[in-house]
């Protein structure tokens, strides 16, 4: 009877093994977009990557919906040179080597273009691979530096040192605080990206640095003696270069030890406002460095907002934005390049990067975006903060 | 000065919640002589159980905490009757790595029911903040239930072993199995009993532990698990005022690491710590050595 019972429990523990496989392998097909062919039944095959799943997976989502909506208007214009689109987004869960396997699983697909990944540990791992298989690929917010390193690679957002430095420059410019403490994860390559180069900027636009803390991903959940030490070292603002799960945890510890100084963030804190069951009124005043405002006036915002809310009812963040803009670039430079489906993935990927550097595009996240030869994007850097529950342009 | 104070304060409260878990390790360790590394998980179902019933049924928050506690009682006597019970006799390799096996299943079963998102934890303890020093120290509700609730649990175990029969037998079982058992005493009964206390400690911890740093997710209960052994064998594995020594040692060197030395070094300095004093004295502060019988 015990032989049984153990057998029993062995066996059940290997088919909750198999379920949880099961449903993950499941996830990019059915976020496939049955896309209507084109007469000769060819099409432009688009991966995407990022996690839908996980700490981070607001983003993943955001990144997934909004190239999608970008997708569906641009079918239902008539495609690219004529040819329709077809689009399949692979979980990551924010791991390296998840995103590794989806790629691959993206490539035995059929994918010929690649939009990600999503952050920025994951599209570093990723890119070697796109490299060695020369397959075209923009990230819409992997702003590590690493994460483009290749010829292959193109990116939507600001870069780390780029956010860094314009988070310096924004804060000392504006006169939002003199005196400021970081608080970052030493563990991450993106957190310690913009905190090197914040801190190398900052003496230029007179913002001093009065406590630089620091956590790893191992200790995470305690912030009372970071937040106190910059406290006591008067500091008026609390840079956080970090994502938003950890930030939430720092704006409620602050809130209960009686410390209310100003929080200034990067495009990580942007989907603090989504964490489920977090109280938002602790956001309240946060500011963030991101160059999407959901409530600016243009018409393209306001269209792609509507039709997001439409889709998915909530509203878009700027890694929404930064995909829908991902696409249309991909668009941009394969209508001047004049590149047809049938080119394999190497050889679109050869004329997209010539076209790169000649398409200037407008987007949600910036108006006459370039392109440089090392995949850095031009564009203007804009601050949102947070007014009564929701992003409000500065 | 005040900073320190606050520093002292957050590391004992830390601290406790560390003793809390390194209860239930020293007392399974003690009498069933296995490392239960599925405990840290047990917390995290208990978080997890707390959780649904406050946040999902919306349950007051004794209630769901009742609950939990429960729950994972039941949890810890089914985990020792199917998982550790039939190796009883084998070597204690295989136990440990059942252990380490029964922890994964554990996480990877919440992460397939729960998800992989975080949750946000709503603390189920509603005390106002004391403030001393005319402001500058505050200690948090949170902070003041988990060092009362340590002490009064150090104190009820620690009573619960000295005056009654089924402490004794515990004594009795962890000093000499063979022999309390020719002495009429109930060894599996006892050991089950031990795992229920172990587990119902675990699912107080993980309440204490998302109250103070609210977020929730299938791996919460691991690294509090693994500082809680290093508590447990800090203090002397076997010993509960030790697993209470250690478990506020720990939390307090782990917090004036943070604050005086590097926040990014700490858990390095905690481990250190732990290899220096097992070089030093290797059965813990508090921990008896034993001759082993040839």
């Amino acid at each position: 009877m015990k032989k049984f019972t153990s057998v029993l429990l062995a066996v059940a523990m290997v088919a909750t093994m198999l379920v949880g496989c099961g449903a993950k392998t499941e996830a990019p097909a059915a976020t496939e977009n049955a896309a209507v062919e084109a007469a000769d039944g060819s099409v432009f095959k688009i991966g995407g990557s990022g996690p839908i799943t996980g700490g981070a997976a607001v983003y993943g989502l955001a990144v997934q919906r909004g190239a999608q909506i970008a997708v569906e208007e641009i079918n239902a214009a008539g495609g690219i040179n004529g040819y329709q689109i077809d689009y399949n987004f692979a979980d990551d869960e924010h791991d390296a080597e998840k995103a590794v396997n989806g790629y691959n699983t993206l490539k035995d697909w059929g994918m010929q273009m690649f939009m990600g990944t999503t952050t920025s540990g994951p599209c570093v791992a990723v890119v070697e691979k796109t490299n060695e298989d020369n397959m075209y690929q923009i990230t819409p917010s992997g702003s590590a530096v690493e994460c483009i390193k290749y010829p292959n690679a193109f990116r939507v957002c600001f870069s780390d040192p780029g956010q860094g430095g314009k988070s310096a420059q924004y804060i000392g410019e504006n006169k939002i605080a003199s005196k400021v403490a970081v608080i970052y994860d030493s563990s991450d390559v993106y957190s310690t990206g913009i905190y090197q180069s914040f801190k190398a900027d900052a003496a230029n636009y007179g913002v001093e640095l009065v406590a630089e803390e620091a956590f790893t991903a191992d200790n995470k959940t305690d912030f009372t003696i970071q937040l106190q030490k910059a406290k006591d070292a008067g500091a008026e603002l609390v840079f956080l270069p970090i994502y938003y799960s950890e930030a939430a945890l720092i704006l409620s510890q602050a809130n209960n030890m009686g410390f209310a100084p100003m929080f200034f963030g990067c495009d990580g804190l942007d989907g603090i406002l989504s964490v489920e069951d977090f109280d938002t009124t602790l956001a309240e005043g946060v500011m963030l460095l991101t160059p999407f405002a959901a409530d600016a006036e243009d018409e393209a915002t306001q269209s792609f907002v509507s039709a997001y809310q439409d889709a998915f009812g909530e509203i878009p963040i700027q890694f929404a934005a930064d995909a829908y803009d991902a696409i249309y670039i991909m668009k941009a430079a394969l209508e001047n390049a004049d590149a047809t489906p049938e080119m394999s993935a190497s050889e679109l990927c050869e004329v997209m990067k010539a076209a790169m550097l000649e398409i200037t595009v407008d987007g949600l996240t910036g108006a006459g975006m370039t392109w440089t030869e090392d995949g850095e994007v031009n564009k203007e850097p804009k601050a949102v903060k947070i007014v009564d529950g929701a992003y409000t342009a500065m | 000065m005040s900073s320190f104070f606050s520093y002292l304060i957050n590391g004992i409260s830390l601290g406790s919640i560390y003793a809390i878990i390194a209860l239930g390790y020293t007392m399974v360790y003690g009498i069933a002589k296995m490392l239960n590394f599925a405990h840290g998980d047990v917390i995290m179902v208990g978080s997890y159980m707390t959780f649904l019933m406050a946040s999902s049924l919306g349950l007051p928050p004794v209630l769901a905490v009742l609950i939990a506690v429960v729950i994972c009682t039941t949890l810890g006597i089914t985990i020792e009757k199917i998982a550790y019970k039939p190796l009883r006799k084998a070597p204690s390799l295989a136990v440990l790595i059942t252990a380490i096996g029964v922890s994964y299943f554990l996480q990877n079963a919440a992460l397939l029911i729960f998800g992989a998102n975080t949750k946000m934890f709503k603390s189920v303890i509603n005390l106002p903040a004391i403030k001393l020093a005319n402001g500058s120290i505050n200690i948090s509700g949170e902070t003041q239930v988990t060092i009362v609730a340590c002490v009064v649990i150090m104190l009820a175990l620690t009573t619960f072993i000295k005056k009654t029969k089924a402490g004794q037998a515990m004594l009795a079982v962890s000093e000499d199995k063979g022999a309390a058992e020719l002495m009429g005493v109930n060894v599996n009964g006892t050991i089950s009993l031990t795992f229920a206390i172990g587990s119902a400690l675990a699912a107080v911890a993980g309440v204490l532990l998302c109250s103070a740093y609210p977020t929730l997710t299938p791996y919460t209960g691991s690294m509090p698990g693994i500082k809680a052994f290093v508590a447990a064998v800090f203090g002397g594995i076997g010993s509960i005022p030790g697993a209470f020594l250690g478990g506020i040692l720990l939390g307090i060197i782990e917090n004036m690491s943070k604050a005086y030395i590097s926040s990014q070094l700490s858990d390095a300095i905690v481990f250190s710590v732990l290899i220096i004093v097992l070089l030093v004295k290797p059965t813990g502060i508090l921990g008896k050595k034993i001759k082993e019988k040839v």
